[in-house]
């Protein structure tokens, strides 16, 4: 075994990036590991290879992701694995590390660490209306990452379903790529202006230029010609005759009954933290009613109620990538104390600029959680939408066991729900909010599922090589 | 039907040829498996386990498992994390996939 690291960092999203080059100035020996093939995680896909050999597409996607170029060139210094799937971060042993193991290129390896920071960023929250398993139908996100990584696009029509930041962005980048959306519809609820207005002083303080650049997304939208259809619900997809998706189905705000067709369909109802790393150490979740998630429990530099174990960016709650750099680096600064590489005023004073940013970043947040909240129908599916997609179990037989099953665990036993390769990612949330529903009680209440290891599949090949390894 | 192009402007981007189902497909550097298959129109993927279904990559980012394929010989690799090379061999993936626990 090689000797332990100071600080394993999961992830190189804006979090990791920020978190590696602050623990690298304090001397900290990192190691980051990430599964993508390429460092800058869902806002900064690829962005340093893109600057580079693709130079004209930084104009259209923005200056915002241009920026994640210099964040990944600040954590140049620190050894870093592309590729890097972590599987498991192991219970703490008797000296308060913890074994980290990974898969990368067919091979299973492991690590021991006096810290771990989990930096695995935010999911596109389940959409599940009938037919969301169609090929065709995929997510706003997706078509946003894969423009930015591998600068493809739809050529057919594309609709954009859905509500919040990331769909206004996106049609701002299509827009300045000149590629048509056929459609816009927007499952924004009415009334959310009105409801969103207290929280906007403290926003335009905090983060004044986010909120600038978000009227202006706005405007652009309405003004682009693009169809947009306002608090839009009952969404359905509906398949043609090659099986694929061939066009959306929706209730416009008078209740009519409307079709749109479509090649492509991409949803969106926000962004919801990636469970699965800070369920598997075990540390304490809390529901957050404004965000209608789980967000890991932690104290102010981001350690989980599992000791050791810190989280940063949007897998400990969404706040967006600006905050994401200031934990990132409140994390690293932490770690940095605890091994004695900071004494308490130096901690103090490297701290202060970060947690202003993120009080700044809290304002905003606050005014686009009460702007654009998850629509209720997310937590009461059709009888025939499909919940969990691994296994296909559908609404209706969700809703057979949701007043008896003991809990979702328990829901699982039944009917197998959570149990395919996706281990409970894509209908985890669902199941909480329809069992909680049919039962009276709350989510936190409810609770979620019991996530083990390996979190992704591994081969026998891979578990072999673990034990004949040296270490990493 | 769903159908990807790639922007004109591709810079200094490298060409990479691999096999899908043993036909030759295009790609260019910085492709995942995935966005490779999505650009070539390549269309489903995968069918499912259950009830046979065909499915297509749904978000891009490692989390919805839709995206899975066989890799040179290697099943259940996640195609939109796993980069693309010159010469892998990759294939569609039908029914059962992994089940990565048998007890709840
Ligand atoms: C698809 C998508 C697109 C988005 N686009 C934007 C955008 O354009 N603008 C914006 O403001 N916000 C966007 N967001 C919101 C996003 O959450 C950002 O705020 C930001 O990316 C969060 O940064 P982060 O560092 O917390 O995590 P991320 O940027 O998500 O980075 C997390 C990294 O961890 C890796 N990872 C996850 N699990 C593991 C594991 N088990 N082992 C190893 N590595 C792992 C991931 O591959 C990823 O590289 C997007 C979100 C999603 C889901
Ligand atoms: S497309 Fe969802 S995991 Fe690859």
């Amino acid at each position: 075994m090689s000797a332990v690291r100071d600080l394993v960092i999961v992830g190189a999203g804006p979090a990791g990036l920020a978190a590696a080059a602050e623990a690298h100035d304090h001397e900290l020996d990192v190691l980051m590991l990430d599964e993508q093939p390429e460092p800058g995680g869902q806002i900064y896909r690829s962005v340093a290879r893109v600057a580079e050999r693709r130079p004209a597409d930084v104009s259209f996607l923005g200056a915002d992701y241009a920026h994640g170029a210099t964040l990944v060139d600040a954590a140049s210094g620190i050894d870093r694995r592309q590729g890097a799937t972590v599987w498991q971060i192991g219970p703490a042993a008797k000296d308060g590390t913890r074994e980290v193991i990974w898969s990368q290129d067919g091979r299973a390896q492991r690590v021991s660490a006096h810290a771990v920071l989990i930096a695995t960023g935010a999911m596109e929250r389940p959409v599940p209306i009938p037919g969301w398993t169609l090929p065709g139908v995929t997510t706003v996100g997706a078509i946003q990452v894969s423009l930015k990584q591998a600068a493809i696009y739809p050529t057919g029509r594309l609709v954009i379903a859905g509500s919040g930041p990331l769909p206004l962005l996106l049609a701002e980048q299509l827009r300045a790529a000149r590629i048509p959306v056929a459609a816009i519809l927007d499952t924004t609820p009415p009334g959310r202006l009105t409801a969103a207005m207290a929280h906007l002083p403290l926003a335009a303080v905090g983060a004044p230029d986010t909120l600038r650049k978000g009227l202006t997304l706005l405007r652009a939208r309405d003004r682009s010609g693009i169809p947009v259809w306002q608090n839009v619900s009952g969404l359905r997809a509906e398949a043609g005759p090659d099986g694929s998706v061939t066009a959306v189905r929706f209730r416009t705000s008078s209740g009519a009954d409307e079709r749109v067709e479509c090649d492509v369909l991409a949803l969106h109802e926000g962004v919801v933290p990636n469970p699965q790393l800070t369920r598997l150490v075990g540390a304490e979740h809390r529901w957050h009613e404004a965000q209608r998630c789980f967000h890991p429990v932690t104290d102010p530099w981001g350690e989980t109620t599992a000791a050791g174990v810190f989280v940063a960016g949007d897998g400990g709650g969404i706040l967006g990538a600006r905050a994401a750099e200031g934990s990132g680096r409140l994390a690293a600064l932490a770690v940095a104390h605890r091994l004695e590489r900071l004494n308490e005023s130096a901690l103090e004073f490297w701290a202060t600029r970060w947690q202003m940013r993120r009080l700044g970043e809290r304002a905003l947040r606050r005014l686009l959680d009460a702007l654009y909240p998850a629509p209720d129908w997310i937590a009461a599916p059709d009888d025939d939408a499909i919940v969990c997609r691994c296994e296909e179990v559908t609404a209706a037989q969700l809703r057979s066991v949701a007043g008896h099953a003991a809990g979702p665990n328990q829901a699982k036993a039944y009917l197998r729900c959570g149990m395919g390769p996706c281990q409970g990612r894509l209908c985890g949330l669902t199941v909480t909010e329809m069992i909680a529903r049919v039962q009276g009680k709350t989510p936190a209440q409810t609770g979620y599922y019991r996530i083990r290891a390996p979190i992704k599949p591994v081969t026998v090949d891979e578990l072999a090589s673990l034990s004949e390894e040296t270490a990493a | 039907m769903m159908r990807f192009a790639r922007l004109p402007n591709p810079g200094r981007s490298r060409r990479i040829v691999f096999q899908f189902e043993g036909e030759p497909i295009e790609a260019q550097e910085g492709d995942t498996v995935a966005t490779a298959l999505l650009a070539a129109s390549a269309g489903a993927t995968r069918t499912t386990a259950v009830s046979g279904s065909a499915r297509g990559a749904y978000c891009m980012m490692g989390v919805c498992f839709e995206c899975l394929v066989e890799v040179d010989g290697i099943p259940n690799r996640q195609g939109c994390l796993v980069a693309v090379t010159e010469g892998m061999s990759v294939r569609r993936q039908a029914g059962p996939a992994v089940v990565l626990e048998d007890a709840p």
